[in-house]
């Protein structure tokens, strides 16, 4: 039985603030192009600079998000990667000498299918720090956030442009960190961010106690930059998808030179992505 | 009876039902449920929405007592109530009309709606054309292939018909795409959720503008016999027209009520819609109720000759009434559909729908096992016309 002890979330944070740096939080989907290859990825996204890391369980009914990550969950089902093998990619990042801390990305009825003490006991086995339920809201998560809690895994909610009064409830309550939707929508590339964003980070910022960061269709270094002063981490999903899907798709895998040239595609898009400067808020 | 308070504030019926979407959806479904309250009792609401079934949809339907196929049976007395007769030809429309006048009053513009089959898209499409509401309708590319004359019919209609390309393109992910669409327009559009699934407030909702088929039964099945019915028989998929006619009946503890879900090539293959049968309690599109996933909560692709009850989900009021074990579910195969669909043809000269044509195939299980002095109504709830195409691969062009 281990003593609690701090999370790795709320540890990177605090560095982080102390050297007035935004963190830059990838998301990659397990088993997307195979398990063995989104170990890989994870230790590159760690060596492209990124501070902290969401693995994305592949799942039938992704209601939250866009088509790019649609089409990666389809290529993983393919080979139909289980939530406990996604869990269990954290192992074998960490063997792989990965340190950033893990969240772990899934659609509830997976992790309610597997029982959620199991699940939860899984996340601190494989060594998670937080756990991201996107069609879990406040009203149904009470048994979650219990175990999650007792656990020591942060059950990091989300909130959007739309939330307006339920902001303050959901951001006085949050572990880890607010993850602020940008837009109005499924994750996905966009040009356009919903017109409030600004006001709506404000509202968030005034009610959270934790860090907040964006997420939901940034895909560029200047996009990452536009919210360095304003929030205190950065979620790129769609886009790192996107650009696994170019540089390692299934058919790659078979010859090990064309992987090897992926995975440094795939590492230097992410470099490329982190906010060269940033400022105080 | 308890069962009629539920859902509870949460939108529960009992551990089912709920409200699992993301954060963005949370303010509309809670402006939904606002607005809903605030007018399902406001005369003037009411009026409009009872003068539109009946002057607009010709409700009532009648309750049609089928002589010669209660009489080939052998058994209990067999009346039909014939949603089929309603505009549109399907029972669908007793909930776009609700809902419509609804997202008018809220002021909303745009409507979005899901389809499998197509009657929901139909049904959704008229009443955007009847009143002055810009329409989309999602529908999986394979069954708009399936259904060609209803998306030529919604596109005559004025409506725009999306074809959905995602996973298994059919009614499962023609939601999917419904929300995704919505959860972006979330502003000035509204969702028209054709069945009683979702999240809340769409079961409840659904349920209650669909109530009216039960309650005319109850009115005319007393004129009739002088009595309550002792069984109905409805087709579930989603199960918005089983749900309409079990609810006003769910306190009269006499009545049988009977779900009837398609077992595809049969609940023991793979090709199969049998939800109740075979699935287990899951999360899916908004809800906790039964749905057919595999161990690691993959949700399953679910198979129907019927494109209507072709889907891997059941609302969850559904669930509820199963286990507290008010309703009773049986699966019914496409064979035995197709059977059903030709003895009523022939025995009765309606065709039903693919739908509807399951609950008259258990009825004849059921039928010839009761006695004479008792009653089965079907909830016939829509017409065969749209299915003409299909029962001709099926059976053949030329018939014996």
């Amino acid at each position: 039985m281990s003593t609690v002890t701090a999370n790795a979330i709320d540890t990177v944070f605090a560095e982080l603030g102390a050297k007035g740096e935004t963190a830059l939080i990838p998301f990659l989907t397990m088993g997307d192009p195979d398990l063995d290859t989104s170990v890989k990825l994870i230790a590159a996204a760690e060596a492209a600079g990124a501070h902290m890391i969401e693995l994305g369980v592949p799942y039938s009914d992704p209601l939250a998000d866009g088509p790019v990550i649609q089409r990666a969950s389809e290529r993983a089902l393919r080979h139909r990667i289980s939530l406990t093998d996604c869990i269990g990619v954290a192992s074998k990042a960490r063997a792989a000498g990965v340190r950033m801390p893990f969240i772990l990305f899934t659609y509830f009825n997976p992790a309610l299918q597997l029982g959620l003490e199991r699940f939860f006991a899984l996340l601190q086995e494989h060594g998670f720090s937080g756990v991201i339920i996107p069609d879990l809201p406040l009203e149904e998560d009470a048994e979650v956030r219990g175990i999650a809690e007792r656990t020591g895994v942060h059950l990091i909610p989300l909130v959007a442009p739309t939330s307006e009064a339920r902001v303050e409830r959901i951001a006085s309550q949050a572990k880890g960190f607010v993850y602020c939707v940008s837009s109005l929508g499924v994750t996905g590339v966009r040009a356009d961010f919903h017109a409030g964003i600004d006001q709506f980070l404000a509202t968030v910022r005034r009610a959270s106690s934790v860090p907040i960061c964006v997420g939901f269709g940034i895909s560029s270094r200047e996009q990452a930059e536009r919210f360095a002063g304003v929030a205190d981490g950065v979620i790129v999903g769609s886009a790192i998808v996107r650009q696994v899907e170019t540089s390692l798709p299934p058919e790659a895998l078979a010859d090990a030179e064309r992987t090897k040239a992926g995975l440094a595609e795939v590492q230097a898009f992410i470099a490329d992505l982190k906010p060269r400067k940033s400022e105080t808020a | 009876m308890t069962t009629t308070q539920v859902p509870d504030t949460y939108g529960r019926f009992g551990s089912f039902g709920g409200r699992y979407v993301p954060e963005t959806l949370m303010n509309a479904l809670y402006e939904l449920e606002e607005a809903y309250n605030r007018y399902k009792d406001d005369p003037d609401f009411l009026a409009e929405v009872r003068y539109l079934l009946k002057q607009y949809s010709g409700r009532p339907t009648p309750l049609y007592y089928a002589e010669r196929l209660t009489e080939h049976l052998g058994g209990a007395k067999i009346y039909l109530k014939r949603e089929d007769l309603n505009h549109t030809g399907a029972h669908k429309i007793n909930n776009t009309i609700g809902q419509a006048v609804l997202a008018k009053r809220m002021g909303k513009k745009k409507i979005i709606a899901e389809t499998g089959a197509g009657q929901h898209g139909v049904a959704s499409a008229t009443v955007a054309a009847l009143l002055g509401l810009e329409c989309k309708v999602f529908m999986g590319e394979e069954d708009t292939k399936r259904q060609a004359l209803n998306v030529f019919r919604m596109k005559l209609l004025g409506a725009e018909v999306v074809p959905v390309t995602s996973g298994t393109r059919t009614l499962k992910d023609a939601c999917n795409e419904t929300l995704r669409y919505w959860v972006s327009h979330v502003d000035d559009t509204y969702y028209i959720l054709g069945s009683v699934t979702g999240p809340h407030p769409y079961p409840m909702m659904v349920r209650d503008f669909q109530r009216v088929i039960g309650l005319e039964t109850k009115d005319q099945i007393i004129e009739a016999e002088g009595r309550l019915p002792d069984v109905i028989v409805a087709a579930v998929g989603g199960g918005s027209n089983a749900m309409g006619i079990f609810h006003p009946f769910v306190g009269d503890t006499s009545v049988r009520l009977i779900g009837v879900e398609a077992a595809g090539r049969g609940v023991d293959t793979d090709k199969h819609a049998a939800t109740m049968t075979k699935g287990t309690p899951g999360v899916f599109q908004g809800s906790m109720s039964y749905v057919l996933q595999d161990e690691g909560g993959q949700v399953q692709e679910a198979h129907s000759i019927s494109a209507g009850l072709d889907y891997p989900g059941i609302g969850p009021e559904h669930a509820y009434l199963k286990d507290i074990k008010r309703a009773e579910y049986v699966p019914i195969t496409d064979a035995e559909a197709l059977d059903a669909l030709q003895l009523l043809s022939r025995k009765e000269g309606i065709i039903p729908a693919l739908e509807s044509a399951h609950a008259v195939a258990h009825t004849l299980k059921l039928a010839p096992t009761l006695p004479k002095d008792q009653t089965i109504v079907i909830n016939l709830s829509g017409r065969g016309d749209k299915d003409v195409e299909s029962i001709i691969g099926y059976l053949g062009g030329d018939l014996p």
